[in-house]
């Protein structure tokens, strides 16, 4: 019995969706079995429902195909215009990304989900713009039929005969949040036909006889009818995962699927990823590299395959080995899988007798507990599909034929000659010799020829008798045919060794190139010298031209490295932006912007795009898949390199600005000092005079009040070269209100002498979070201000507490002064700016400082009118209540 | 110790700057206290050493030795009290200085009177160590050995945590006792952050002893630095 625990990788891979989707928008998909249902009518009321709720919808393209009922419902919504896409010569119009992009509505409709985008369009296929519409937040509706689903497309050719060209990967569809299937009968589906709401009627009848047959569409119906109900099963299941259950979780089910060049792998590719999707179980497509070279035709459509399985969810894993059931096995326990999904063998019986049984009961032999499905080949496939596998192993190069007939003529020539010399059998071994040593230069296909050519060459020329390919003796005849099978054999076995030799060697110039960069990139000294040696590298491995382009510091831009070889257009330039980004793989070889002459990657570390590497290649050659790996090995590199640098870049000026910190403080203390010292020599002389009604009395009382005054210019002075040095550190710690009014108080109780004072602080004001050194100041500098620049004898008021719903501390001085006009307001906290009223000396900096002080510890400070006559300032810091302190 | 006539305290000022020693002499001799001086940190640990002063007036900004050197040897052999000066900016130093054993701190400038003040506390203090059991102040009475707070003739009911932290401010009375400090002794080391239990404490201290909490006359706050009890 399984456990009952939730999966975990189910769970996070559902909070992960869930994420993902709270970022973006929310994709509804309007779902039916065929043309003519009804979709697009759908879509629109649905629109109009939204419209009527005050959503801001918009069309972004909808085609009504000229049916009346839909195009009424098209009343009221916003049309964005399309734009004119200019194609050798005729214009087409296509939806305007951008446009909707920047209008950005809540909601946009856009039809037909599966459309091929004009040639020149940002992304080849309508699904990716509307990715990009949900990537920014908007919301998307849109249509689609159930034979242009990627999984479904076979199964839809084989029920209609139809080839779907306009695909959308099952991927995109899972980002929707919603389908609704437009479900219609048959019968009624072809009454609207006959009705002429599908097609107009030269149409309508002509694609009543094709695609239109009853039969057709009980299945497609059927089929859209499957895919949603698996869709809701899959649901359920992510719902159930989520919580504890009982029921039996099937958990670490894992398809892997062994993929190659041929046609017929691509539909082994859509079954297994629709059996995996069944099961709820994740899917691996491996292809096994051997020996045999490909054609650069078998290599591309392998590369599509793989792409397409990628593109389908699979996780892709390219290995190497001479035998394809060891390596799917291999990888099958590498990776966990618990299912092996094979294509049904269609090489002949004799060949799969010669390597030890067919691919399918080597399989059986070692798979242990993994299952192995069989899936045999549609028999259209088979024909093309057997073919093209075939060819691969048997077509090498014309030239190695040509060199392996013109050495045998040549030997065939000197074993005439010596012939007389050696006797027959003695040529046997010059023969051997021979096709060993071409062994070692051609490949399989030729070998094969040498070695029979050589046989018949032996058997007509040199064994008796002679001219005929009849053999009188019989050791003659076991010779010859032992020496066949040997020449057979050893060809066979060198040119093994040889393909394997080369495949080590493609590896290793990849692990050595990957090595070679890394070294060449700890060893620079600089990030420049870095970059080139990266590019340079990087142009020799592909054979092509590369830049780096890396944002320019402080601006939004990218600018292209110095090292790069590769121009980059204006074009180019656009491409990489958007790939920067996006944080995607753009350009040629990719579906977005695939007219790009240059592949964009980007360099990513972590979430963080920080640069873009470009690689242009000549316009005929491609680069394989294994080239694009490297590809990104080396963005990688790249990146790590830029991170450094910047890492690096980074600590240096945490380091000069710790140091000029430190400077800076040492200077303010001495400045401090040597200015407070005599400050404290004056004051206390001055107190030393008597407190009388005598002459000297009244110069200590003037000498006193001098000093108090020059002391707070002094300390208004360092305050605000503190600020301004930036090296303010305020240390917020847990503060009592009251404390720090009384420390004020205490501090400017001689000056507020002359005003009546009073104040309102709650008796049990909470405790908040401030620099109690700071808060002090800052209150005694507003007493202070309150104080000196209002007329003696008028009132000043203090009050204090904490705003809950607004969670935040005030403190607010009130005076009866003169009041200072509204448009002084902002002006006041400038500084050097003083109060017209401002009754004795000083240099305006006490409100500067005020506000320095106040924004250090996060809070704002705010001057205004107090009613009645004077000002009022308001002192605000955030407050977030202590933890409960427990009474022990 | 007094070597000198019992009378007169001896109070040694390190200070490096001549003006203020002269003005402090005048204030110190003024109030009837006898002074020494020392102009460095080296000087003034040797005074420290063979004239054993009664109270030691040590500034934070010295030519040779930082004044929290002194301090720290200082320390290292005698509890003679300590009033630190510095000027505003010195925070950080003023409180490692109080952590490391200064009894009290001025900033400059600071009154010839508040100066007086300070001086007059530490060195009662320093005579304190009397065995007395039973501290009065105000309309407060706290029996250190039976463990009893009184108020206005009215027991006091503390927690055991309450008791702890007035406690240590009695023991140290008049002597400005950093957060760091008493959180330490009251709630052990792991609590030296939890500055906030420390403000709850005093709060509800103050509550229960206080005529007016908010206007506290006895358990004064040193801003930014600690508490202090005074006792007078």
């Amino acid at each position: 019995m399984a456990d009952q625990r939730p999966n975990p990788d189910v769970l996070l891979a559902s909070l992960q969706r869930e994420e993902q989707k709270a970022r973006r928008g929310r994709l509804k998909v309007f779902f039916g079995m065929c043309p003519g249902v009804g979709k697009t009518y759908a879509m629109l009321r649905a629109a109009q429902q939204e419209l009527l709720d005050h959503v801001d919808v918009v069309v972004g393209v909808v085609e009504t195909h000229g049916r009346a009922e839909t195009e009424a419902l098209l009343t009221g919504l916003t049309v964005i215009p399309r734009q004119s896409i200019d194609y050798r010569g005729s214009v087409l119009t296509e939806m305007d990304l951008e446009a909707i992009l920047a209008r950005r509505p809540r909601l946009v409709l856009v039809d037909e989900f599966a459309h091929t985008n004009a040639p020149g369009s940002r992304h080849p296929k309508r699904y990716q713009d509307v990715i990009e519409l949900l990537d920014a937040g908007l919301d998307v509706f849109t249509t689609l039929n159930v034979q242009h689903l990627e999984s479904r497309a076979d199964a839809v050719r084989q029920i209609t005969g139809v080839t779907v060209r306009e695909t959308v990967p099952d991927s995109a569809l899972e980002l929707a949040d919603e389908i609704e299937l437009i479900d219609l009968t048959p019968e009624r589906l072809r009454e609207r036909l006959a009705e002429g709401k599908v097609y107009v009627a030269e149409r309508a009848a002509n694609a009543a006889e094709n695609f239109f047959k009853d039969t057709n569409l009980t299945a497609l119906r059927e089929l859209a009818l499957r895919f949603v109900a698996e869709r809701v099963e899959k649901r359920l299941r992510e719902l159930r995962a989520a919580g504890p259950t009982k029921t039996v979780w099937r958990s670490g089910e894992r398809l892997l699927v062994a993929v190659g060049p041929s046609p017929f792998s691509t539909q082994l590719v859509r079954w297994t990823r629709r059996m995996a999707a069944a099961q709820g179980a994740s899917w691996i497509a491996v292809s096994v590299e051997s020996a045999r070279t490909l054609t650069p035709d078998a290599q591309r459509r392998l590369d599509q395959n793989l792409a397409l399985a990628r593109e389908l969810g699979a996780e892709v894993v390219v290995t190497h080995d001479e035998n394809v059931a060891d390596a799917l096995v291999r990888v099958a326990l590498q990776n966990n899988a618990t299912q092996i999904v094979v294509g049904k063998s269609r090489s002949p019986r004799v060949l799969d007798l010669l390597r030890g049984g067919s691919l399918v009961d080597r399989l059986l032999r070692i798979s242990g507990p993994i299952d192995i499905y069989v899936v045999p080949a549609e028999r259209a496939a088979e024909r093309t599909g057997a073919w093209l596998a075939w060819s691969p192993r048997t077509l090498s190069p014309s030239r190695e034929y040509i060199e392996v007939g013109a050495v045998l003529a040549a030997v065939t020539a000197v074993n005439l000659l010596a012939a007389r010399l050696t006797g027959y059998q003695t040529i046997g071994l010059f023969y051997l010799l021979t096709v060993i040593v071409l062994s070692l230069r051609v490949g399989r296909g030729p070998m094969l020829l040498a070695g029979t050519l050589s046989a018949l060459a032996w058997d007509f020329l040199f064994i008796p008798p002679i001219f005929t390919f009849y053999i009188g003796r019989l050791e003659d005849g076991m010779l010859c045919s032992a020496y066949f099978l040997v020449a057979i054999i050893a060809g066979q076995l060198t040119s093994r060794v040889r393909a394997q030799q080369r495949h080590e060697r493609l590896r290793e110039e990849r692990a050595t190139a990957l090595f070679h960069l890394t070294r060449a990139l700890s060893a620079a000294a600089t990030l420049d010298e870095g970059v080139f040696a990266a590019l340079r590298q990087a142009d020799r491995l592909f054979g092509g031209e590369t830049a780096l382009l890396v944002p320019q510091p402080g601006t939004d831009a990218l600018v292209a490295h110095f090292a790069g070889s590769f121009q980059v257009s204006e074009k180019e330039r656009s491409v990489a932006d958007w790939v920067w980004r996006n944080g995607k793989e753009a350009g040629r070889f990719t579906d977005t912007l695939p007219s790009a002459a240059g592949f964009h990657v980007p360099l990513k570390r972590e979430d963080k795009c920080l640069g873009v590497l470009v690689v242009g290649v000549p316009p005929k050659v491609s680069l394989s898949l294994a080239q694009r790996d490297l590809v990104e090995g080396f963005a990688t590199q790249l990146a790590l390199l830029l991170e450094r640098e910047e890492l690096q870049a980074a600590s240096e000026r945490e380091k000069l600005l710790a140091e000029s910190e430190k400077l800076h403080r040492t200077l303010l203390d001495g400045v401090s000092h040597e200015l407070k010292t005599p400050l404290a020599v004056l004051r206390g002389a001055a107190e030393r005079l008597p407190d009388d009604n005598t002459e000297v009395g009244g110069i200590g009382r003037e000498m006193r009040t001098a000093t108090r005054r020059l002391n707070r210019l002094v300390s208004n002075l360092l305050d605000q070269t503190r600020l301004e040095s930036g090296t303010l550190r305020p240390k917020l710690d847990w503060c009592d209100g009251h404390d720090l009014i009384n420390a004020a108080l205490d501090g400017t109780r001689d000056s507020l002498g002359e005003h009546p004072f009073d104040m309102n602080v709650p008796e049990d004001m909470p405790l908040f979070r401030a620099d109690a050194a700071l808060m002090e100041q800052v209150i005694a500098n507003l007493l202070l201000n309150a104080a000196l620049h209002t007329p003696a004898g008028t009132p000043v008021f203090l009050a204090a507490g904490v705003d809950h719903p607004r969670e935040r501390v005030f403190f607010t001085v009130a005076d009866r002064g003169p009041g200072f006009p509204a448009e002084m307001r902002e002006r006041l906290f400038q500084k050097f700016q003083r109060g017209d009223a401002a009754r004795a000396g000083g240099l305006g900096l006490g409100l500067s400082i005020i506000r320095g002080f106040v924004a250090a510890q996060g809070g704002e400070v705010v001057a205004g009118e107090n009613p009645g006559g004077g000002s009022v300032f308001t002192v605000y810091l955030p407050y977030t209540p202590h933890g409960a302190v427990p009474v022990e | 110790m007094k070597s000198d006539q019992a009378a007169k305290p001896d109070v040694l000022v390190i200070d490096d700057e001549i003006q203020i020693r002269r003005l402090l002499r005048a204030t110190l001799e003024g109030a009837g206290y006898a002074m020494r001086e020392a102009a460095t940190g080296q000087l003034g640990l040797s005074e420290i050493a063979f004239r054993r002063p009664d109270a030691v007036v040590l500034d934070l900004g010295l030519p040779d030795l930082s004044g929290l050197d002194v301090l720290k040897r200082v320390r290292e052999w005698t509890e003679v009290p300590v009033l630190i000066l510095s000027v505003l900016g010195q925070e950080e130093n003023k409180v490692a200085a109080l952590d490391a054993g200064a009894d009290d701190y001025l900033t400059k400038p600071f009154g010839g009177a508040e100066f007086l003040a300070r001086i007059r506390v530490m060195l009662r203090r320093n005579k304190a160590d009397d065995g007395l059991t039973v501290v009065k102040f105000g309309d407060i009475e706290i029996d250190l050995a039976r463990r009893v707070v009184g108020k206005a003739g009215d027991e006091v009911a503390l927690t055991a945590k309450e008791y702890a932290l007035l406690r240590l401010l009695v023991l140290h009375r008049g002597k400005v006792l950093t957060h760091r400090q008493l959180l330490r002794e009251v709630w052990g080391p792991q609590a030296e952050e939890q500055t906030h239990y420390l403000r709850v404490y005093v709060d509800r201290l103050r509550r229960k002893l206080e005529d007016d909490p908010t206007r506290p006359k006895h358990l004064l706050t040193a801003l930014g630095v600690g508490y202090r009890l005074v006792a007078e």
